[in-house]
Parts: structure tokens; C-alpha cells; sequence
């Protein structure tokens, strides 16, 4: 039941053209969580912003193996599933800056964007607390027989939460059309998951008689050939499924977070930097295998540049709600 | 005109026909919980659900209550409309973060994309000798929380017709039936109708004093009210049936009335619903009340088992009779 795949082998049967869509889509996150951190230190977003930066071959891997209308829950580190889903950088901006044109009107923030025209569910501060509404997502694409897929992100923080393990057993039970997708970036805020985690994390969901899988999250390939197996035979109704994705986040728990030696040294961080870096080890492959060359992603980084500069403008121009708002959307 | 025909039923039977009336029109509408499908819950409120709607529809769950309250809510916000039995009204604590962080904010937080039309069906109500963890009143709890709605049926007719507005609810609402009137008997019609939340019911007109009750009090207040009648005090007794939405207009106008008013709820006294509700009356009535208005709760103690300790913690119909007479300054 428990199996590891390390190095994706082909080319998991995608072309080139979408091979390089996924390339644009990581360096799309890459830049957007880049400027979320510029606003932050310049003080023009307020809250909290826990960035994606390094793990963004999770997100896009994940995502390019779903439909538009196949179901995500996302976490407080969402910004990635969110755009890596099919949400538009502006009002994403919007809505981490609370503009009115932002996702949830302002409403929600960084922590909570949600879009139903991508299927995404909604991204969660409660640590674990969408583990329920993902399986819930499957009952009804279940029973409403919508062949959709729902996808869990959570972080190897909420392997913590009860919830899992309860929606697991349901999961398993009710042969739900679930993957939960375990981000093992090695650290709950401040402290590394060793310290938190008892026993092998496979051997959890492989309890339930759950498939489970680990998986180079930072390699974007190999996380869409599992993804795409593990949602294929969800789709055709052989239920759940559990995939641990191993990374890495290169910044600190949320933007504040700078001083980090006392958790983790920089000779680690700067080994995942150089050397498991998610956006160049596909570049390198994609170059290695002549399916792309340097001025391409030299132009695709200028496009995505633009793009991601016209989106900032976008948020910081646009209009806050009116207060008139407040009371709005508290009942449908 | 229609003729009406009514029938006498039991609070339980008429949540199970609202169920299985919603449940024959809208093909989205379920049940999760433990022990539902066969054994129609401990107290037989679903009974025959099942055999009507098959195990699709009518769902034995593993005694998971925030697991399946969590599925629920993504169910809810994905195209199904379920219905969440949990058993006790005291194990919501095991509910809380998908209740209060999960369902009651989705739709604010999403600033109106996703909407989540569930309904969970708790109970509440001392008195069956079950001990602290099994005898509580906890409805104060969701009705502190916005985006949520609390309904408090206390007649078979009530609690039809609030059960069918609360399924077809587009919003997450809580419906509180008291364990001890499942076998309580009332007039329920035929004909279809629904009861819409935020109306108070008038349960007996009067003059002299208003005694807003709900849930189990009702019976209780009614009970009270028909002893002062005995020493010539008319009492007017009003069930809000929702604590939230609250129809404030209706108790702030019968205490204006009758200048004097009590507030009767099984729930924990202190912080609780008769807080909020004697708050309302007292802004809202304040130049037209003779006295302070009185409010009459669960004693501040877990319930305990022993029949006459327990019994001595819930309001009962000589503790509302003598507030009462006490207020009108009668001997
Ligand atoms: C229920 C709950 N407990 C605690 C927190 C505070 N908190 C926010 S993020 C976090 C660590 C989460 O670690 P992990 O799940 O591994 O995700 P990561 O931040 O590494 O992506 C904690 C403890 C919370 N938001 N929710």
C-alpha cells in the first residue's frame, strides 16, 4: 500500500505547451508571494502572510492533475493553491489588501480566499480545519454523481488534529473521491515535525486502508504523475487517497518570522535554495530535454513580471468596502 | 378552501414527518449521524426514515461528531442539503470548530460565494436522570455566534413547521428538541405549512406579567401561568421559537403591556439566553416596566444525577409561579 515514488520518468504525458503552462504557474506564485512579501515589509498589507515561496511544485503538480471544477480546501499558506487552482492574481491582491474587488469582497483576506468559479473551497486559519469539508466536497460530488475529485492541502502541522483521522475512517468507508495532500514543508511555525510526529506518517492513512504515497514535492513532474494517478482512480471511484509531498519553505512561518536560527540553520535553508529549488530543477529538465531554452523563460519571467505588477496596482487602486458592508453576507 | 384536517401527534413524530415531507420533496436533502438509519436514534425520532429513503439518504456514521459535522458542511456547500443528528445536545462541543469556525463563517468570510444550508438537529433538557453530560442545555452557545441560526420548537405544530423553514434555509441553522417532549402530544395539520423564524408566538394572552419562555419552559410557564390565574394574575406567555433570529418587537411590546416580565430558559442562568433576552426587554420596554425584569435559568451547577438535586437545578412551575406572584406583589 505504501510506495514511494522519487524521480518522475517521462514526461507524464503532458506537452509542452502545458508543461511550460505549469512552469509559468510556479514562477507566477514565486513572484506573486515575492511582492506579497515587498507589501508587507512596506507596510501596505495588514494581517499576517505565511508565503509559499519553495513549495510551489506542490501546488501546480496538484493542481494540473485537477479539472477546473474539481474541488480544493486550501491553508493559511494558500496563496499557492489558490492561483495554482485558476484565481487571478488581481483579486487575489484585492483581497489580501481587503478591497472590495478582491475574492471575498475584503471579507476574508490572505487566510481565506475562496472561488467557486475554480472550485476552490476556501483556504482555512484553523489549522487542519477543512480536513471536513473536503471529504464533504466528495460526499456530495459522490452523490450527486458529478465524477468531481476534492483536494485536502494541509501542512504536516495538522497531522496533529483529530479531524484527520475521523474523516479518514469516513473517507475510507464511504469510498469518498478525497486526496488528502500532506505539504511536509518540515516545520509547524517554529518547531520541526520530528519533535510533533510519532511513527511514520504513511502508516496513518495505510491504517484506514487508504493509499498512500510519498512524493519529491519538489518536483513538479513527479508530484503530477502521482497526483494524476491518485485523482484518475478517485474519478473512477476507487475512493481516497493520501499523498505526502516533501518541501521546503524557504521564507520564515509568516512574513515577520525573520530571525529563524533558533529553529532551523541557513546552511539548511541555503542547501533547499540551491539545490531543490522546484522552479529550476523543471527549467534544467525542461532545457535538458529541448523542450525549452533560456529566452523563453527569460520571457516568461518578463510577461509574468508585468502581469503580477499590474495585479499589485490593481489591489492597491482599488476601492476598500464600504462600511455599509459589514453586515452584508452574514446570512444567504 | 382546503378543509384542514389536524391531527394530534408527538413532538418526535412531527420532526420526523417535517424530515420525511422535505426529504420526498428535495432529492438533496439527508441525514448524518450515529445510529439514525435503523435504529431511528436512541429516541426513535427517525424511525421508518430509512426504509422509506434507503441508507443513501438516511447515513449511519461512525460516533465522529466533528468528522461527519465537517463533511456536512462541505456537503452543505457543494449541492446537498443535510441534516446532522447529534445525538446529545452535549456533545456540540465536539461540533464547535465546524460549527462556529467552519459553517457560521463561510459565507461572510467567502463575502457571499458559498453559502452552507445545513441544519443540525441537538437535543437539550434536563430531567431524565442522565447525569451532567447527558442533561444540558447549550442553544445559548450557537446563538452567540453570528451566521448561524437557533431554533427552539416547543409543540409538535412548532416544531414541524420550524423544521421545514430550517431545511429550507440557505444558512446553517441549529434545532434544539427538548428530550423530554419527544412524547409530548399536540394538534398538527395535514396541510403543508412552514413557520418562519424570527416570529414569536403568543402561547396564552394576558395582562398582568409577560413570561417569555422557550423550549421546554413553554409547558412550564403555561403550567405557572394557570396557577396565577388561580390568584387573579393573568400572565401572557410568549415562545420567541428562535433565539436567533429574535423577534424583540413582539416581547418588547407584551411587556410593555403588561409592565412586568420574566424570562424562563433551561440553559445555564448566568451569561445565558435569559441575559440576552431580559436585556432586550429592559432597553426596549424601559419607561413602561414596573420592576426589574427576572430571569430564571439552569442553576450555575453540572446537573446532577440524583433525582431531587437535579430537579432542584431546572426552573419549574412553583419557582416561575412565585417569581411571578412575587413581582406583582401578591400573597
Ligand atoms: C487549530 C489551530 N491551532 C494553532 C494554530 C496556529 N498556527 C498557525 S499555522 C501553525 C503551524 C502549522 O504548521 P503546518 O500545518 O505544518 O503548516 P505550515 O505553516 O508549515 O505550512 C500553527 C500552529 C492555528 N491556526 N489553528
Amino acid at each position: 500500500m505504501t510506495t514511494v515514488t522519487n524521480q518522475s520518468k517521462a514526461h507524464s504525458g503532458l506537452g509542452t505547451e502545458q508543461l511550460l503552462s505549469m512552469y509559468r504557474q510556479m514562477v507566477t506564485i514565486r513572484l506573486f508571494e515575492e511582492q506579497v512579501n515587498e507589501l508587507y515589509t512596506r507596510a501596505l498589507m495588514p494581517g499576517l502572510a505565511h508565503l509559499y515561496i519553495g513549495e510551489e511544485a506542490v501546488a501546480v503538480g496538484i493542481c494540473a492533475a485537477l479539472h477546473r471544477d474539481d474541488y480544493i480546501t486550501s491553508t493559511h499558506r494558500g496563496h499557492g493553491h489558490c492561483l495554482a487552482k485558476g484565481a487571478a492574481p488581481d483579486r487575489m491582491f484585492a483581497e489580501l489588501l481587503g478591497k472590495e474587488a478582491g475574492y471575498c469582497r475584503g471579507k476574508g483576506g490572505s487566510m481565506h480566499i475562496a472561488d467557486p468559479t475554480s472550485g476552490n473551497l476556501g483556504a482555512n486559519a484553523i489549522v487542519g480545519g477543512s480536513m471536513g469539508i473536503a471529504a464533504g466536497a466528495a460526499f456530495s460530488a459522490k452523490n450527486l454523481g458529478t465524477k468531481r475529485v476534492a483536494v485536502c492541502f494541509f501542512g504536516e502541522g495538522a497531522l496533529g488534529q483529530g479531524l484527520l483521522y475521523e474523516v479518514m475512517n469516513l473517507a475510507r468507508l464511504w469510498d469518498l473521491p478525497v486526496i488528502y495532500v500532506c505539504e511536509n514543508n518540515l516545520y509547524n511555525e517554529y518547531t520541526h515535525f520530528s519533535e510533533t510526529t510519532a511513527g511514520d506518517i504513511l502508516a496513518r492513512p495505510a491504517a484506514f486502508g487508504i493509499p498512500a504515497e510519498s512524493v519529491d514535492g519538489q518536483d513538479v513532474r513527479a508530484v503530477y504523475a502521482t497526483a494524476r494517478r491518485l485523482v484518475d482512480a478517485a474519478r473512477s471511484g476507487k475512493g481516497p487517497a493520501f499523498l505526502l509531498c516533501n518541501t521546503y519553505r524557504y521564507r520564515g512561518h509568516h512574513v515577520g518570522d525573520v530571525n529563524r536560527e533558533y529553529y532551523r540553520p541557513k546552511q539548511e535553508e541555503q542547501r533547499w535554495m540551491t539545490e531543490r529549488d522546484p522552479i529550476k530543477l523543471f527549467g534544467d529538465w525542461l532545457i535538458g530535454q529541448n523542450l525549452a531554452n533560456k529566452a523563453q523563460f527569460d520571457e516568461i519571467l518578463l510577461q509574468v513580471k508585468s502581469e503580477i505588477e499590474a495585479a499589485v496596482e490593481f489591489g492597491i487602486k482599488a476601492a476598500y468596502p464600504g462600511t455599509d458592508q459589514v453586515e452584508e453576507n452574514i446570512y444567504a | 378552501m382546503p378543509e384542514v384536517t389536524v391531527r394530534e401527534m408527538t413532538l418526535g413524530e412531527a420532526v420526523r414527518e417535517a424530515l420525511a415531507e422535505e426529504m420526498r420533496r428535495d432529492p438533496r436533502v439527508c441525514i448524518l449521524g450515529e445510529d439514525v438509519a435503523e435504529a431511528g436514534t436512541p429516541f426513535k425520532v427517525l424511525s421508518g426514515l430509512v426504509q422509506e429513503f434507503g441508507k443513501t439518504r438516511v447515513i449511519d456514521t461512525p460516533i465522529s461528531e466533528a468528522g461527519f459535522t465537517g463533511i456536512a458542511v462541505g456537503a452543505a456547500m457543494t449541492g446537498l442539503r443535510p441534516v446532522v443528528d447529534i445525538m446529545f445536545g452535549d456533545f456540540i462541543t465536539l461540533t464547535m470548530d465546524q460549527m462556529v469556525n467552519q459553517a457560521a463563517k463561510v459565507h461572510y468570510m467567502s463575502g457571499g460565494a458559498w453559502k452552507v444550508p445545513m441544519v443540525m438537529r441537538a437535543t437539550l433538557g434536563a430531567g431524565r436522570r442522565s447525569g451532567a453530560q447527558h442533561s444540558q442545555s447549550l442553544h445559548a452557545w450557537f446563538s452567540h455566534i453570528p451566521g448561524l441560526k437557533v431554533v427552539l420548537p416547543s409543540t409538535p405544530y412548532d416544531a414541524k413547521g420550524l423544521m421545514k423553514t430550517a431545511i429550507r434555509d440557505d444558512n446553517p441553522v441549529i434545532f434544539f428538541e427538548d428530550k423530554m417532549m419527544f412524547t409530548f402530544k399536540g394538534p398538527v395539520p395535514t396541510e403543508e405549512y412552514t413557520i418562519p423564524f424570527g416570529v414569536a408566538d403568543i402561547k396564552r394572552e394576558g395582562d398582568d406579567i409577560t413570561i417569555v419562555a422557550t423550549s421546554s419552559m413553554v409547558q412550564v410557564a403555561l403550567g405557572a401561568a394557570s396557577l396565577l390565574e388561580g390568584i387573579g394574575i393573568s400572565a401572557e406567555v410568549i415562545d420567541p421559537r428562535t433565539t436567533w433570529p429574535l423577534d424583540e418587537k413582539t416581547l418588547i411590546e407584551s411587556a410593555k403591556k403588561t409592565s412586568r416580565a420574566i424570562v424562563v430558559d433551561e440553559g445555564y442562568e448566568r451569561y445565558g439566553v435569559t441575559a440576552e433576552i431580559a436585556s432586550v426587554i429592559a432597553t426596549g420596554a424601559f419607561y413602561d416596566l414596573d420592576a426589574p425584569v427576572k430571569r430564571i435559568g439552569a442553576m450555575h451547577v453540572p446537573i446532577p444525577f440524583s433525582s431531587p438535586l437535579e430537579d432542584a437545578t431546572i426552573p419549574s412551575e412553583h419557582t416561575v409561579f412565585e417569581a411571578a406572584r412575587a413581582m406583582c406583589k401578591r400573597s
